[in-house]
């Protein structure tokens, strides 16, 4: 049971950093942006491509995140440039890397096994304290990226680029007439947000010791779903709880899934499972309403 | 400080929905000017201050502001010479942001945004000074959101923020539009001290004939997307909304026909 909490856990930690990014781009841009879906599995094909070509694991992870930044800015010209809907830019890019990651790998998946990745180092530590190789290297190197990300990112968004990039979000009009380009400023925001999400890919591949074309499907709803949990669940009172917010709704989100895979769900009706969890989330404040004006007709009947 | 030079615009050009918004629109603000913009729906006002502003390109004619042509710079550049309010009093601040943050955006008009901090402890002093003038007990909340302000609080928050880093030209859109009389009262006396204070040349468009009167030392009418009436000195000084009322039937050979502007 603890076993499959901590692994829970440690997926958590790596599937936080692409939440972070989701976040970004669905609550501080308002823009749901889908390209994730394909940086997902471009950070995996590149760390995995390169790491079978013998590169350092870690300078592979740097290689996944400057095509996860690159991937960003292909949405954000396609979205500003161009002029293209954002939701549509999302998927056009998307759609551009299912090529592109096959092109990458040469193939639709790429084994990693008996290979270095980011966590060797940390399995020769835990291996002589005789604790599992498996999860408690995930677990660290996840810790410490995610603590890294997580500060970087309550500082950039304090500072003046930051500031705007959160206003363009809320009301580009006064963003503009405050003499920001707008356009700029969403950019950086899809840039941002996709180079957290390949490095997630990246390290999500490394940990699971493979590369697959498919690893992106359905990663978006995942990652709608942890922000949704860790918004719900863990408060939002300013930017710093924020991002720690997500991270746990990052770890509870899996802690769910391995919980409900335990109790016997059959795994290809995760995504379905999931789907429906984020509708209902995203449904909650409606169904509040509505109880509310019953609770209200109710209580005017009970006056008169 | 303002010149404008045979402005024209057209909406949905060559369509059943064809809108001449601007005909050749010709008009010379000097520095200092209090300039009210008045007219009824649809006259164009509002088309030239976004004309002005750059949130429309024009398809004719000029734009200087002080002596730099702008007519082909975007929005966000033109930003750097400007001071804008709107109508819409959510149009003006970002709600999700803090009351010292959205003076802080501003306090970096028309600068480039680097990796120094959003805010500076020593601004913080400044924009609580600021807030003090207003008198609306906005100093002692700082870091609350903007969206918990009352419509006249926000409007008198962009007008401080429009003005804090003094614009060449401050442009108001019906900026009292959106208020109750009482508060849109206080927001103009407001806009009339902080442009006495800052000496700033202003274009103020309203649909409200006294306070197209009572406001400014200059008196703009516009209908159909022309400007009709250009009045201003002692004129301007004993102009009353009957003799307005009449001069508008000369010029243009209509009524006035806009009960807002008249019963408001």
């Amino acid at each position: 049971m603890l076993n499959i909490i901590l692994g829970a856990v440690s997926l958590g930690l790596i599937w936080a950093i692409m939440t972070i990014g989701v976040y970004i781009t669905y609550r501080i841009l308002g823009i749901a942006d889908l390209t994730v879906e394909g940086t997902l599995a471009m950070g995996a094909a590149i760390a995995a491509n390169s790491i079978s070509n013998g590169t350092n694991p870690y300078l592979a992870t740097l290689l996944a995140l400057l095509g996860g930044l690159a991937a960003g800015l292909a949405t954000g010209l396609l979205h500003t440039k161009l002029r293209i809907p954002a939701l549509l830019s999302g998927i056009l890019t998307m759609i551009a890397l299912y090529s592109i990651n096959l092109r990458i790998m040469g193939r639709a998946n790429i084994s990693l096994l008996n290979r270095k990745t980011v966590y060797t180092p940390f399995q020769n530590i835990f291996e002589k304290y005789n604790l599992s190789t498996v999860i408690y290297p995930v677990i660290a190197v996840g810790l410490i990226t995610v603590m890294i990300i997580v500060c970087f990112l309550y500082w950039f968004f304090g500072t003046e680029i930051g500031c705007a990039i959160r206003a363009t979000g809320n009301n580009p009009n006064m963003v503009r007439a405050q003499g920001i380009n707008t356009n700029t400023m969403v950019i950086v925001g899809l840039v941002f947000s996709n180079g957290l999400v390949a490095i997630s890919g990246s390290l999500y591949a490394q940990s699971q010791n493979f590369a697959d074309i498919q690893m992106g499907q359905g990663s978006i709803v995942i990652g709608l779903a942890s922000v949704i949990i860790g918004e719900v669940l863990f408060g939002k009172r300013n930017f710093f709880s924020r991002l720690i917010a997500l991270v746990l709704g990052a770890i509870t989100y899996r802690i769910i899934i391995a919980l409900v895979l335990m109790m016997g769900m059959p795994a290809n009706d995760l995504k379905l499972f999931t789907a429906l969890t984020v509708a209902i989330a995203l449904a909650l404040p409606m169904f509040g309403e509505y109880l509310n004006t019953i609770k209200n007709s109710f209580r005017r009947r009970n006056n008169a | 400080m303002l010149e404008v030079k045979n402005l024209k615009k057209i909406f949905n050009a060559g369509t059943i929905n064809e809108k001449v918004a601007l005909d050749d629109v010709s008009l010379t603000l000097s520095e200092g000017d209090f300039v009210t913009l008045i007219g009824g729906n649809g006259a164009g006002k509002s088309t030239l201050l976004n004309c002005i502003a750059g949130v429309h390109m024009v398809d004719e004619g000029q734009i200087l502001i002080d002596g730099k042509d702008v007519t082909r710079i975007p929005e966000h550049k033109r930003a750097a010479y400007l001071g804008r309010v709107f109508q819409d009093p959510m149009m003006g601040t970002a709600a999700n942001m803090g009351i010292e943050e959205n003076l802080a955006l501003s306090y970096r008009r028309g600068k480039n945004r680097t990796l120094k901090w959003g805010i500076s402890n020593k601004e913080r002093d400044v924009y609580k000074e600021l807030l003090s003038t207003l008198d609306l007990g906005l100093e002692n909340r700082l870091s609350d959101k903007v969206g918990l302000l009352s419509g006249g609080q926000r409007q008198a928050l962009t007008l401080l923020m429009a003005t804090l880093i003094k614009p060449k030209l401050l442009l108001l859109d019906e900026h009292t539009a959106a208020l109750d009389p009482k508060t849109a009262e206080k927001v103009l006396k407001l806009t009339d001290k902080i442009v006495e204070e800052g000496k700033l040349t202003t274009l103020m468009v309203t649909h409200n004939m006294r306070d197209a009167i009572n406001h400014g030392n200059r008196l703009i009418m516009m209908s159909n997307g022309k400007i009709i009436l250009d009045i201003t000195g002692e004129e301007k000084r004993n102009l009353t909304v009957e003799s307005l009322l009449e001069r508008f039937g000369k010029v243009s050979g209509e009524e006035f026909a806009n009960d807002r502007a008249l019963l408001s």
